[in-house]
Order: C-alpha cells, then structure tokens, then sequence
C-alpha cells in the first residue's frame, strides 16, 4: 500500500529533530504540524511570525494574525511577529534549520522546481526561492508523480528552477528518497518488499 | 516641537494624499489581505490618477484590497512576489495591461530595507541560478555566487499601523507588521492609517516598532474591515 497523505505528513514529521526551528510550505506541508508532539519544535511562517500555534477556535480568528497561506493561526507562548526583511533575514542567514516544501519536481542532484509549470498560469515566486536556498535543510513532500502520471523525481528538472542543489529528502507517497548526484538512493518504500520496481522505474524518469 | 516632524496629523485620507500625481510609485504594506492600509487604498481610487507603479507583496485578492486598483485600471506596472489565485491581476498580465516583475520574497523586502538604509545594491544567494539572475550580475565569494539585487525606492509609501504618536512613532498588531516598515523606510513620502492616535510618551521608546523619523504624514482611521482571506478553525 501507497502511503496515505497522513502516513507522508506523519513520515515528514519525524525528520524535524526537537527544539527546530521549522518552515512548513503551503499545502500538505502545513499538515505535517499535526503529527508534531507538543513543544517538539518552533514553527517559522515568513511573514513574519515564530512559534506558530494551531489553527484558532471558532470565534477567535483574527485577520491579522495569519501563516503564509493566509490562513488564520495562533501564536503560541514566547513566541514572537517582526517584519518582512527580519524573517527573511533568518532565512537567508541559515537560523531556520528545515523547511518541509511541496515540489513539482526534485532531479537526482536535489535541484529543485516549484513555483512554476512551463506554459501554465504563473502564480509567482512568494517565499519558495529564499526558503529553498537559505534553510540549512530542505526535505519535499509531494506525489510521486504528476496528475497526468509524469515522473516528478528526474535526473534533470525541466521545470523553472527554485533553486539549485538544495533537497536532502523527498518523501513521497511510495517511499522516502535521498537525492544523491547521479540517482535517487533509495531510502525506504511504502510497501516494503511488495512494491513493484517497475513502477518505481517508470515513475523516476 | 516645530518643523518638519511637527503637525505630521492630517485631517483626512485626502489631505493625506494630496502630493500624489500620475506615474508615481506608491510602495504598500500587507501581506496578502493581512496589515492593509484600508482607507488609504480607497482614497488612492478617489484621487481618479493613473499609471501608478504599485510595490506590494500580492497586490490583493479575491477583489479586495489592491485588486481594486487593477479593477480601475490605474497601475501600469506591478512588482510583487506572488499572484496565487488574484483573478484581477492574472487577467490584466495576461492582456498586456499591467507589467508585472516577479520577485522573490525576501529579496523584495530587502530591496526597500536597502533602500531606506542607504544601501544601492546587494548581494543575495536567493535565485542563484534561476530566471531570477538572468540579466543580473553575479560575484562568488567565499566559494559561493550571489546575484546582484538593486534597492528599489517609492514616491508614497502607504502603511496600516495599529497605534501611532503624533511623531510618527507606531506599533504593528501580530502579522499584519509584515512589509509596512521597510516600505515606510524606502518612500519620500511616507503616509500611516492608524487605528489608534496617542499622544507623545503613551508609547515606551523601548516599544517603538517603526521610529517616527520615517513617518511624514498621519492620518486616524478607527474603523477597517479587517477582511479575512482564509478564515481556518480548529474544532474545540
């Protein structure tokens, strides 16, 4: 069996050692904090926020306490809110030790794509760019391949670059895969023995 | 206290803004519809200008916001990091109707820190070898290449504080600080849209977010609408 976008959050979750600080990417990265154990690390969102606590209770939203995604948080004790340049100081100066990003496609050298598709609608760069070359590591956490069945773990990315020689992990759903030059190593698979090669193969043009 | 950091408090939006012509660049704080200057935005619209570069992070969304500036069709250029699901501003680039220059988050924010500081350029590992150095200079050092990014300067900058002094000194509230004190620092002409006006000495100094020096005009507003853009709950 393929892992479950749980199983791939929960698999993420026990890469980030206790006391990180961690940047979560938009998308199934923001549930990776579900499998989080309480006080396990501080969660960094670039707009300016660190410490990030759950999602608020009814009633207690507040429009200007949001994560990246716009989405209304929490911020937890000692934790802190500063400016733009201040958060993405700590980026660019290494003090955020993982970001966890979603990708359309990762190559074996551990180049990154995932902020644009060829000929598709731009959605812009945001904070994918300094989070991909300023956090000390980067794991992706992403299908295994696209809607159409395309490989997204390529020898070379074809996509527009993020940035270049960044990803230490790709978690995805039929395992877990460390870029390594020339091949993905493989690390683990979802379904241990019972996974096809083949289409392990296919799948990693 | 007299001079130019005296009667900084003006009595509307319009006052405010009434250095503002056509062409300018206007820089905004707020991250997505977080930490708008609400009524400063509006009273731009009221002006009836045209072709304004706009320096913002999203230039709105879900037709809020700086999307009403693409609506009137008053911005001939926008430089921003991100669009995501702004329709208002997919279509017009789509046309040709507004330029749009795509920049990476922390390098946006920093061009206007560098601008305000006095700084004309930086060297910056963020877009190393992606089609955010073409055309750009590159230097290694220390065994690491770098782009060249250029401080990027506004006419008016328009900022949302919580509390501001009649000197200009302000506090943000949470996440909606975000981009509202580089931008003040990088405009000739900065403008803040307070929700609460103290006098002098209600702040501690020690408390100051953004220092009064890079204020020039003060407008109160009480009431905003404080818009949600996601509005995401837990189950109690």
């Amino acid at each position: 069996m393929p892992y479950s976008t749980e199983d791939m959050a929960r698999r993420a979750a026990r890469e980030i050692p206790a006391g990180s600080i961690v940047n979560l990417g938009i998308g199934l990265p923001t549930q990776v904090a579900d499998y989080l154990p309480a006080n396990h690390a501080w969660l960094h969102s670039e707009n300016g926020l660190l410490g990030m606590g759950p999602f608020p209770y009814e009633g207690e939203e507040d429009p200007n306490l949001i994560n990246a995604g716009k989405q209304t948080v929490t911020v937890l004790p000692a934790g802190s809110t500063f400016d733009s340049a201040t958060s993405f100081a700590m980026i660019r100066g290494g003090h955020v030790d993982l970001a966890i990003l979603g990708a359309m496609q990762v190559s074996a050298s551990g180049d990154l794509a995932n902020w644009a598709v060829p000929g598709g609608k731009v959605m812009g760069i945001g904070g994918a760019m300094d989070l991909a070359s300023g956090c000390r590591r980067v794991i992706v956490l992403m299908q295994h391949t696209t809607k159409k069945g395309e490989p997204k773990l390529v020898a070379r990315c074809d996509y527009p670059l993020t940035a270049t020689r960044v990803v230490s992990l790709v978690i995805t759903e039929l395992g877990v895969f460390e870029p390594t030059g020339e091949v993905f190593r493989i690390v683990e698979l979802a379904d241990g023995d019972g996974l096809k090669f083949d289409k392990l193969f296919v799948t990693s043009g | 206290m007299s001079g130019k950091h005296a009667n900084k408090v003006v009595a509307s939006i319009a006052d405010a803004l009434a250095p503002l012509r056509d062409g300018m660049t206007i820089l905004v704080g707020g991250f997505g519809l977080s930490g708008n200057p609400e009524a400063l935005i509006r009273g731009v619209l009221e002006r009836g200008v045209r072709d304004l570069t706009l320096v913002s992070n999203n230039a709105g969304n879900l037709g809020k916001g700086l999307a009403q500036w693409l609506h009137a069709g008053i911005i001939k250029k926008v430089i921003c990091s991100y669009i995501g699901n702004n329709e208002d501003l997919h279509t017009r680039m789509a046309s040709g109707e507004v330029q749009v220059e795509i920049t990476p988050q922390g390098t946006l924010a920093e061009r206007m820190r560098a601008a305000g500081a006095g700084i004309p350029a930086f060297f910056t590992p963020t877009g190393v070898g992606t089609v955010v150095e073409d055309g750009k200079e590159t230097r290694e050092i220390d065994g690491r290449r770098y782009l060249l990014e250029r401080a990027l300067h506004g006419d008016i900058a328009l900022v949302r504080a919580q509390t501001a002094d009649h000197f200009g000194n302000v506090r943000f509230w949470r996440t909606a600080r975000n981009f509202n004190p580089v931008m003040a620092t990088a405009a000739r002409l900065t403008i803040v849209e307070c929700d609460r006006l103290v006098a002098n000495g209600t702040i501690d100094p020690d408390d100051v977010h953004l220092a009064g020096i890079f204020v020039h005009r003060i407008v109160h507003v009480p009431e905003h609408e404080n818009a949600f853009e996601y509005r995401t709950v837990r189950k109690r």
